[in-house]
Formats: structure tokens, sequence, C-alpha cells
């Protein structure tokens, strides 16, 4: 370990690289958004060379780290490359960021670059011919700089804001034909609900800083570890609130952001409306690699989750892997019914990080990306073909189009689990994982297994109802069917290669294989919870070696370390009761899951290729409860009626109540002013003036009087002069 | 003459320049205005370049006794809080002209009051004596009134005499608490209207109005209390905070593109500005105890802000409620008392200048070539404007802060600082931050994207002049994202004094 340390100390290559994977992309980006018209081939060749030199250079940190130094544990003391960023720093408050290379950085650069390159080949075909064949790439481009960017970095924030600008991504990408009705809504709906899983993110990243002063994985982890978490003041809001509590609130705010990005219930209901962008998108963005980032944060923020935040995940994990399948099985829409197939997965990937498998939650993040990819890839070929992505326009063309169907059934047969086939592997160990948390736990654990086990059933029916569909039969549509081609090499060839990942990419084709000797198993360690070693119980510190005990004391006095202990698959480790659970559920959790896909493609045979059932007779004995999946649980319209619409009344009431009673408030008082004003002037005129035009009146009348006298007449005058003599006189007298 | 006076009164110079210009030769007019504004420009670069980011205190002061008997003095300075408000008044200001380009009717009066303007307004940031400040602030005024009232829409006249009254309100409660420090401290200093002399007193318990009302009490208030109440209203209805809001919109929507930049880019800050340098710089035992009323309100605006401008129609009244909403940051991360509370108000003042005042402008142009505002009345503006698409996209990215955009940061900054004091509220704030992007989002739907509407087929991209007053701003909406420390690490210092005085 302190090997590759010194390594990445001291090999600024390492660094380069790990730069270059994100900036790289983005240059190609920034080029074709600008240049990519005036560039022959509308530029494509500058988005396939920088992603292919992303993807050797992700192979050669994959060998760097796990080959040549072998670095098999995850954990949060694990490497931290030698870039030391300071993004803010202002008196005390300062964020730096490092990038950070261990096992899981690498597997999933190499998954991501590998499953984009196969991506970007196949879109030259695709697109081929588009009016935006260069803003397609840049945006492409864009996506996989952001995308790689939240995989290298070390630090949550910088997790938080890449996770934003794939978003972005994507959101530009289901929008892409933007002169269309439904694209532009459907990335709007994308952006919005994943805006609300990420503001509860970014509240849950908060509190974690205002606990632990720093985001990155190794200094949070450790402080988390040592009990250093910062005093809570005392006239707080939240003053009743424990360290424990506070830890498991914003583990599950940060949950939220997982949520929506890897579409859980109940925020999925972006993921099957974002199936309007191209086909290459949906297979890249929404079934390898964004999606699955909420998995990846999951794992990567996993010693930080308390048992309760790990119950949560693994309980919405499994109502969407059963309720995503069920969705599945009544859409006629080819890339629908893989949207919720998607869907289904990343809850299993979740219930498996939920119960405690950590590692077989992220192994099936990696081989499910690339065997998804592939079907996506393969729907987008037939759809390239026939012009429709109705199944019922379809039927009969694996005669037609043998490549994509070859590639197709061999990702199919890795979707349902089928043994030597790469799902088999990570899939069995979830299922296996979630009998373990059956066994060591209360009836409320056995949720995910029974869930999941159905599950298994309900995937192998909808996806080889998909393949019997589409691929075999009569054709449905003669017109579509005699147009319909084989997809150009360019399309062909990726999806080999995809098919050959989801063949091999379990490592091994052995039917039973030990699982600790599986590649990923070997290369990717469960981590400790440093939640339980901050927090102070006893389970965990039996495999910290060298790490200082929490700040609480002696676990008994804590009081809390009982629940703790009802939780062993999280919290034990892999020791004592867990270990001998999963021991003990290895072989039954197998012939579970080999029996649920026998019998779910039994089914489907029965009923889409042999036709000896007809699934309108079974879709009519469910009525109702047909009726509630087609219409997709009415999330949609719940939403639409209780979020959407309530919220357009309430903003419309507050523009009223702005409008008329604030504004109507002021204009009241300008009015009152001016009707004072009025008065006053009234007063003014009447009053005022007119006490002073009164006594100008009165002067007035008299000087009118007094100016008779003034005749100007000498005579006159005498005359009252003499008068006025006369009454002197009389009055001195 | 020292640099900030040159900063100042170098727009006046050209507004006196351009009375000699006839009237006749616009383009002279124009291009004088814009020389004009280009030295503050070059000047304030100069100063951002010049500034000791180590020193908290004022830099390039500069002070000279102006009404001796009342001991009023032309004392100027900027520190960490204002020299970034400069620089963004004097990038704006520059902007100005080049956005109001097309304005045929009375150019020289136009261009003429716009020089006043920025004379007014950059006086007001670097000013350290309270008289010099409401001076400025007054200068400011009348221009802004003419500007809207003449050169505005159909509302002008209404929008115009609304503005003024109420800033002269505002006006009128700060040139009262003006007159009531200057009562207080008469007889102790020598400059009673100076700046950091007032703060330093009022902080070391001179000042208590005991000499003026018997123990200092009025109506069971401190005295100080109530001057702190009137500067705190005064500002507030600049910036403005909801219930004092209603001025904005009106103002907003009538005033042409260029003034209603320079209005929500900068004038909105003058309030938030007032606010940390005085309410808080020269005030803070009081502050703090009307803090939480402070968070309250902030809260109130970042919400009503967001759900009001979701419920418009006009497009120009919806990005004037959403800076409603957004300088609603700016009071909670102050009312946090944080260091990243404030470095986050200080900083939201500075990216909602560049965010606001590029959708204005994009709003602008909508306006220019529709002839109305209606958001409903577009649709489909993709297909024939693309460039007009991608920088409206990226503008509205910025305002909704998106991360990797400058808002992000501040708003970050905010909700970190504010949340340790003030969980619930600041949870609460989140809202906000969906409600946002909801509109501006939904607002892109409805203008940019979906089949075009047949009416606009013929509408043009933007040209090149509107696209040399948009991409200043869109380059600092991203840089500010990516390496926000070049802006903070300016304002450090300076914050980390006013932080500590709340201990």
């Amino acid at each position: 370990m302190s090997g590759l340390q010194d390594l990445i100390a001291t090999d600024t290559t390492m660094l380069m690289i790990g730069l270059g994977l994100f900036c790289v992309p983005l240059l190609a980006g920034l080029i074709l958004i600008f240049f990519g018209r005036k560039l022959p081939r509308g530029g494509d060749w500058i988005a396939q060379s920088s992603i292919v030199a992303c993807a050797i250079a992700s192979v050669w940190l994959f060998w760097q780290v796990i080959v040549k130094h072998d670095q098999t544990d995850w954990t949060w003391w694990s490497a931290s490359a030698g870039l030391d960023w300071t993004w803010i720093k202002t008196g005390p408050f300062e964020v730096t960021v490092g990038l950070f290379y261990d096992n899981m950085t690498v597997i999933m650069a190499a998954m991501v670059t590998v499953v984009a390159s196969c991506i970007f080949f196949f879109s030259a075909g695709y697109m081929h011919g588009d009016r935006d064949y260069p803003r397609f790439f840049a945006y492409l481009s864009y996506f996989c700089f952001a995308m790689m960017g939240l995989v290298v970095v070390d630090n949550l924030l910088f997790l938080f804001i890449f996770w934003e600008l794939v978003g972005v991504g994507s959101y530009l990408l289901i929008g892409f034909f933007y002169d269309q009705v439904e694209p532009p809504k459907a990335s709007l709906k994308a952006f919005m609900v994943n805006r609300v899983g990420d503001v509860l993110f970014l509240l849950g990243l908060i509190i974690a800083w205002q606990m632990f002063g720093t985001l990155r994985y190794p200094e949070l982890f450790e402080r988390l570890a040592a009990g250093e978490f910062a005093p809570l003041s005392s006239d707080h809001i939240l003053a009743g609130w424990d360290h424990q509590a506070l830890l498991t609130l914003s583990g599950i705010l940060i949950f939220c952001g997982a949520v929506s990005k890897s579409a859980q219930l109940p925020l999925h209901t972006w993921l099957p409306d974002a199936m309007a962008g191209p086909t290459p998108v949906s297979a890249l963005i929404h079934a390898a690699t964004m999606v699955a980032a909420g998995v990846f944060m999951v794992g990567r923020m996993y010693p930080y989750f308390t048992p309760t935040v790990l119950v949560v995940i693994a309980m919405v994990g499994a109502f969407t892997a059963l309720i995503g399948a069920t969705m599945g099985l009544v859409a006629w829409d080819i890339k629908k019914v893989l949207a919720y197939s998607t869907m289904s997965q990343l809850g299993y990937m979740m219930l498996g990080l939920g119960v405690g498998g950590f590692v077989a939650g992220l192994f099936h993040l990696i081989t499910h990306a690339f065997f998804k990819a592939c079907l996506f890839l393969g729907s987008g070929s037939v759809i390239h073909a026939v012009h429709s992505q109705d199944m019922r326009d379809m039927g009969g063309l694996r005669k037609k189009m043998p490549f994509t169907y070859a590639t197709f059934l061999v990702a199919t047969l890795a979707l349902a689990g089928v043994p030597m086939f790469a799902g088999y592997y990570s899939k069995d160990q979830i299922v296996a994982n979630a009998m373990a948390w059956g066994l060591t736990g209360g009836i409320a654990h056995w949720i995910p297994l029974v869930f999941g086990a159905i599950g298994v059933l309900l995937t192998t029916f909808y996806m080889f109802r998909l393949v019997f569909l589409t691929f075999h039969g009569a054709p449905a549509d003669k017109h579509k069917y005699d147009h319909a081609h084989e997809s150009p090499p360019v399309m062909v060839l990726p999806l080999v290669v995809l098919a050959a990942f989801g063949l091999f990419g379990g490592g091994t084709i052995h039917p039973l294989p030990n699982n600790d000797e599986l590649w990923f198993n070997s290369v990717v360690e469960k981590p400790v919870s440093a939640a339980a070693v901050g927090l102070g119980f006893p389970s965990a510190a039996h495999d910290l070696p060298g790490l200082k005990r929490g700040g609480h004391g002696e676990p008994a006095e804590t009081g809390h370390g009982e629940d703790f202990f009802e939780e062993p698959g999280v919290f034990e480790g892999d020791h004592g009761e867990w270990i001998d659970a999963l021991h003990k559920a290895h072989y039954p959790a197998l012939i579970l899951s080999m029996i649920m896909i026998a019998a779910g493609y039994l089914l489907a045979r029965r009923m889409y290729l042999t036709r000896s059932t007809d699934p309108e007779e079974v879709s009519k004995r469910f009525g109702p409860l047909h009726k509630i999946i087609s219409n997709k649980y009415y999330f949609d319209e719940f939403y639409a009626i209780a979020v959407i619409g309530n919220l357009k009344k309430w903003n419309n009431g507050l523009a009223w109540f702005d409008k008329n009673i604030l504004d109507g408030a002021v204009n009241l008082v300008a009015l009152l002013c001016r009707f004072v004003a009025f008065i006053c002037g009234m007063f003014d005129t009447y009053v005022i003036d007119g006490f002073v035009n009164f006594w100008r009146g009165l002067i007035r009348g008299l000087s009118s009087v007094l100016r008779l006298l003034q005749t100007g007449n000498a005579r006159d005058y005498l005359t009252w002069t003499l008068v006025g003599l006369i009454i002197l006189a009389f009055v001195l007298r | 003459m020292d640099i900030l006076s040159l900063i100042i009164f170098s727009p006046l110079l050209a507004a006196v320049a351009i009375l000699l210009i006839p009237s006749e030769r616009k383009d002279a007019l124009r291009t004088t205005c814009v020389a004009g504004a280009l030295v503050p420009l070059v000047l304030a670069t100069k100063l951002w370049v010049d500034f000791d980011t180590t020193v908290a205190s004022y830099q390039f002061g500069v002070s000279i006794d102006w009404i001796k008997s009342l001991g009023i003095q032309y004392s100027l300075g900027v520190d960490g809080l204002s020299i970034p408000m400069v620089w963004l008044a004097a990038l704006l200001m520059f902007i100005a002209p080049f956005a109001a380009w097309k304005i045929e009717k009375g150019v020289k009066g136009f261009m003429l009051l716009l020089l006043l303007l920025e004379t007014g307004i950059l006086g007001v940031f670097c000013s350290l004596d309270l008289f010099l400040f409401y001076v400025f602030w007054e200068v400011m005024l009348l221009p802004m009134y003419f500007l809207i009232g003449i050169w505005g829409g159909k509302r002008r006249e209404y929008a115009a005499i609304k503005f003024f009254l109420y800033t002269l309100a505002g006006s009128v409660l700060m040139l009262l608490g003006i007159v009531a420090l200057y009562l207080c401290v008469r007889d102790v200093t020598p400059t009673p209207f100076s700046i950091p002399v007032l703060s330093e007193m009022v902080q070391s318990g001179q000042v208590t109005g005991a000499n003026l009302i018997n123990g200092g009490v009025l109506f069971g208030w401190p005295f100080l209390k109530w001057v702190f109440l009137f500067f705190f209203i005064a500002f507030a209805i600049k910036v403005p905070i909801v219930p004092f809001h209603t001025w904005l919109p009106d103002a907003h929507v009538e005033a042409p593109t260029s003034i209603s930049m320079v209005l929500a880019g900068i004038l909105l800050k003058l309030g938030c500005y007032g606010i940390l340098r005085i309410n808080l710089g020269m005030f803070p035992d009081i502050a703090m105890d009307f803090a939480t009323i402070g968070a309250v309100i902030g809260v109130v605006s970042i919400l009503y802000g967001a759900f009001v401008a979701m419920a418009q129609t006009d497009f120009k009244r919806m990005v004037a409620y959403s800076s409603v909403s957004h300088m609603g940051y700016v009071l909670l991360g102050a009312s946090a008392l944080t260091s990243a509370g404030l470095n986050g108000a200080a900083m939201q003042m500075f990216t909602h200048g560049t965010s606001s005042a590029m959708l204005f402008l994009l709003v602008g142009v909508a306006y220019d070539r529709a002839h109305h505002r209606e958001i409903e009345g577009f649709g489909g503006l993709a297909s024939v404007a693309p460039v007009y698409t991608g920088i409206t996209t990226l503008g509205f990215f910025a305002a909704l802060g998106l991360p990797g955009m400058s808002g992000f940061v501040s708003e970050f900054l905010v909700l970190v600082g504010s949340w340790g004091v003030y969980p619930v509220l600041t949870s609460l704030a989140v809202i906000g931050i969906v409600i946002t992007a909801a509109f501006l989002l939904w607002t892109l739907q409805r203008v940019f994207l979906g089949p075009l509407n047949e009416k606009y087929k013929d509408f043009p991209d933007v040209d090149k002049r509107e696209i040399f007053t948009l991409v200043p701003l869109a380059i600092l909406c991203v840089l500010l994202g990516v390496v926000p420390q070049i802006l903070l690490g300016h304002m450090e210092a300076t914050m980390e004094q006013i932080r500590a005085l709340f201990g």
C-alpha cells in the first residue's frame, strides 16, 4: 500500500493521467462544440480518439494499481494521489481536493472508458447523417469528462459537483432532438427529479461538513473513525440529537442523491422517459455509467453509513428491484423494457450494498454495465433496422440480424444470471448475501431475498419475452421486416466487444466458483465501517489494526451497542456469524436462483414463443394488477397532481398575493398619500388660501369703497376736507 | 489625482464631453460613453492587481477635509468587501452602453445619465464617509429615475416613480440614521461621519446616544438599535427583501435592457453592501440580536421569490423575481455570521451580479426581436437561433447554481455557513434551489425547445454586439465556478475581520 502511495507521490505520470482522464474528453468536447462543423467527418474522430486514449490510460492505471501493486483492500486509509489543490480557502474554511486511486477507482475508470469507447464507435454508425452529428459527440465527450471526474476525485463535494455535471450531460443528451415534443419534456423531468435528490444530497454533505470539517474521503473516514465530531452548539435546534442520529440523518440524505441518480423508488420516474434520447445515450448514460454513479457513490461512502442507513438502502433497493421488474413485464417499447430492467438491476446493486454485500453490489455494477450497454446498443441496432421501438412491429429478426441477435442473446443470458455468464457471478452473490441477511435477522430481513428472488424470475421472463418478440417468431410487420438489415461493422463490432465482456466479465466460466477467487472479490474488499468505529462499537474493532478507538468511551456506556449488533451483516465485518450465514446461504441461494431463472424462461417461452398460453388471457386474469402495472403504479399521475399541480396552484396563489395584496398595499399607500395630498390641497385652496382670499376680498371691498373717494378731483377733496373739518369741529367741541 | 477619485470621476468627465457633442452624432455619443466607461474598468482592473490581499483594512485611501465646520471629509478607500463590487460595477457599466446601442431616442441624454449613474455607484462603493456615501447614494437615484421614466416601456412612469419613492423612503431613513450618529458623536470626534471612526467608536461602546436622550433608551430600545433599524430598512428596500420588493419587478420590467442589467447587477448589491458594511461592520452587537430575523427574512425571500417567479408568464418579470430569490441568500449568509456564510454572501453579490446581468441581456435579445415577453408566446427558438440558445442555456445553468459555475460556490458557502446556525431555515432554503431550477429550465423548454413556432422562423440569431456583451459575463460565471479563489482570495482578509467582530 505504501508502495503505491510512494509511487503516486513521486510519479507525476499517475497524476497527469488522472487529470487527463477527465481533461482530455473535456477538451475534445470543447473543440467539437466550437469547430465540429468545420472538421472532416464532423470531428467524430477527435471524440473517439480521445476516449480511446482515456481507455488505454485507464487500463494502464488498472494495471499499475491492481496488477502491479496488488492493493487488495479498499479502506479509507488507502491511496490518495499526490494532488492537493486548494479550491476554496477563506479564513478557517478550506476545501482541498486531490485524486483518489484505489481499486474501485481504477476498475470504474476502466469500465467507463471501455464501454464509452464501444459506444462512441457505435454512435458513428447510429447517428450517421444527423444534422447535429458534431454536437452529439461534443455532448458525449462532455459527459465522459464529468463521469471520469466523478470517479477520480477524492472529495465528496467534488463528487457532488461532477455528479451534477453528469446530470447536465444527461439533460443535454436526453433532449438532443430538441425540436421534437417529447425529448425536451423528458430532459426537464430528468433534471428536475435529479435536482430533488441532489439538494437532499447537498444537505447531507453539508451536515457531514459540519460534523467533520472535511469531505475528503480519507480524512472524513479517519475523523469519523477517531470520533472527532465537531461539537454541537448547545442552543442548537438539534441539541437533542446525538452524533449517531446526525450521522444517520446525513447518511440518508446523501443516499437520497443516489435514489434519484440511480432511479430508485420513488424518484425513478425520469428514467423511462429518458429513453427519448438517442439510443447510444441510453446505453452509455442511462444504463452503464451515470445511473450506476449512485451505486458507486454509496460504495464510496460505505464506511460512513450507520446500520439504519444501510437498512434503508437495502429496503429501497429491494422494492426497486421488484417494482422495476414488474413494470418491465408489460412494456411494449423495447427501450422501455430495458429501462425498467436497468432500474431493477440498480435496485439489486443497492440491495446488495445495503445487506452488507458490498463486493457483490459493486461487482454487479461492473458486469451489468457491459451487458446492459450491449443490450441497449443491440436494441439500437434493431431500431436502426426497423425504424420502430415497438416490439409489436418486430419479430423474426434473428435471421436478418444474426450478429445483433447473437450478442443480444449473450447479454440477455448474462442479465438473467445464467451460469458461466458474467451476471451470474455477481447476481448470485447478491442473492446469497440477501439470504444471509435474512438468516441473521428478524422477519423483515427476508424482504430483500424474497423480492430479489421474485425479481430474478421476472427478469428472465421479461428479457426472454423481449428476445422472443423481437428476434423469434413470425415477422409482425412484413414491410419493416423486409427492409431490415444487419447494421454496419462499426455498430456490430462494439456489440461483439461488449458481449464478450458479458460472457467473460466474471473472469471465469466455472459454473460453481469459489466466490473468494473471483477476480473482483480478490481485488475489492469490504471496507470497515468507520461509523461503527467512531461511534464505538466493539464488533467493529477487531478488524481494525492500528486505529484509534472512538471518542465515545467504552461501548458499554453508549447504550447503543446492542442495537448495532442486530445488524451483523453490516457491522461485524467479515467475521463470525455473518461469515457462517454467508456460507450457509451460498448453495441454497444458487439453487433458488436457478429455479427462478428456469421458471422465468419457461413461462416466457410458453407465452411468447410457443404461444400455448395467450398473453392476453393472462393479463385479463390479472386484470386490476395488470392495469396498475401498465400504468406504472400511477407514480407519474401522483406527481403530476400532488406535486406539480399543487406547486403551480401555490405559486399562482402567491403571485396573486404579491400582485394584489402586497403590491396592492403599496399602491393603496400611494393612493392614500394622494388622497391626503388632495385633502391638503383642498384645505390649502379653500381654507388657508380662502382665509387669505377673504382678507384680500375684504380689503379689496373696502378699498373699492374708499377708492370711490379718490376721484382725483381737487374740488371733491376740498369738499371732503371741509366735511372733515366740520366733523372735527363737532368732535373737539 | 488618486486612483479612486479617477475611477469615480472619469465617467463624469466623459459626461461633460458628451454635453459638448451635438445630439445628432449618435455614434460619437455612444463611443464617448464607452470610452468614459472604459477608463474606470481599466483602472479598477489595475486596482485589483495592485490590491494587497493580506491587508484587511482600507487601501488606496484618500482623505481631504470637505466641510470643515461639520467634520465632513472627502474620504475614499477600498477593502476586500468593496473591491469586487467596484470592479463588477465598472464592468457592467462598460457593457451597458453596448447593450443600449440600439436606443435611438435621446441618445445624448441616455449616455449622459448612464455616466452620471456610474459616478454615483462607484462613489458609494468607495466612500468612507457617511455623508459622502449619502451624497453618492442620492446622485445615483436621479439618473435612474430618468433612465427608467424616459426610456422605459409602457408603464415606465409608474415604475419610475415607484422606484424613486421607495428608494427615497429608504434614503430618508438612512439620513436619519446618519444624523443621529452625528449628533451622538459630534462632541467627541473631529470626524463624526467617518465610517472607520464610527465603527471603532460604536464597537468600543462610546456611542450610546445618552447625550441626546436620557439613558440612551428610546421607546424601550437602546438608541443605537433604532439607528441600526433605520439603516437596515434603508438597505433592505434596495436589496430588496420581501415585503419591500414590489418596486423591483416593475422597475426591472419597464426599464430598457441595459438599465435592467445595471439595476439587477449592481444596484441591488448596494443594499447588500450597506448591510455588510454598516449594519454588520459598524453595529456587530446589534447585528447579532437581529441575526435570526435576518435569516428568516432571507429564507422567506429565497422561497417567496422563487415561487412567485415560477408563476410569472412574462419572461422578464420571472427573471426579476429570481433576483429577489437570489438576494435572499445574501441575507441568509450574512445572518449566519460565520466565515463561510459571510464569504458566501459577499460572493453571491458578485456572482448574482454577473448571472442576473446575463439573464436580463438574454431577455433583451428576445424582446428586441419579438417585441413581447410572453414565455408561452415563443417556442422552439433553438431551431433558428442555436447560439442564442446555447448562451441562454449557459446563463440559466449559471443562475440556477449549477456546480462548476460561480453561483454554486456562493450558494454552497451560504448554506454551509448557515446550516450550523439555522439548520431548519437552511433546510427550507434548499427548496429554493429546486424551484429555481424548475422555473428556469421550464422556461428554457417553453421558449427554446420543442417544435418551432412558425411566427419566428425568421428569428435572427444573436449578433456580434450582443455576443460581445454576453461573453465576458459567461466567462466570469464559469471561471469563478472553477477557480473561486480568484475572488475569495481578495475578500478573505476583510471578511475575516468582519467575522471576527462576532466572536
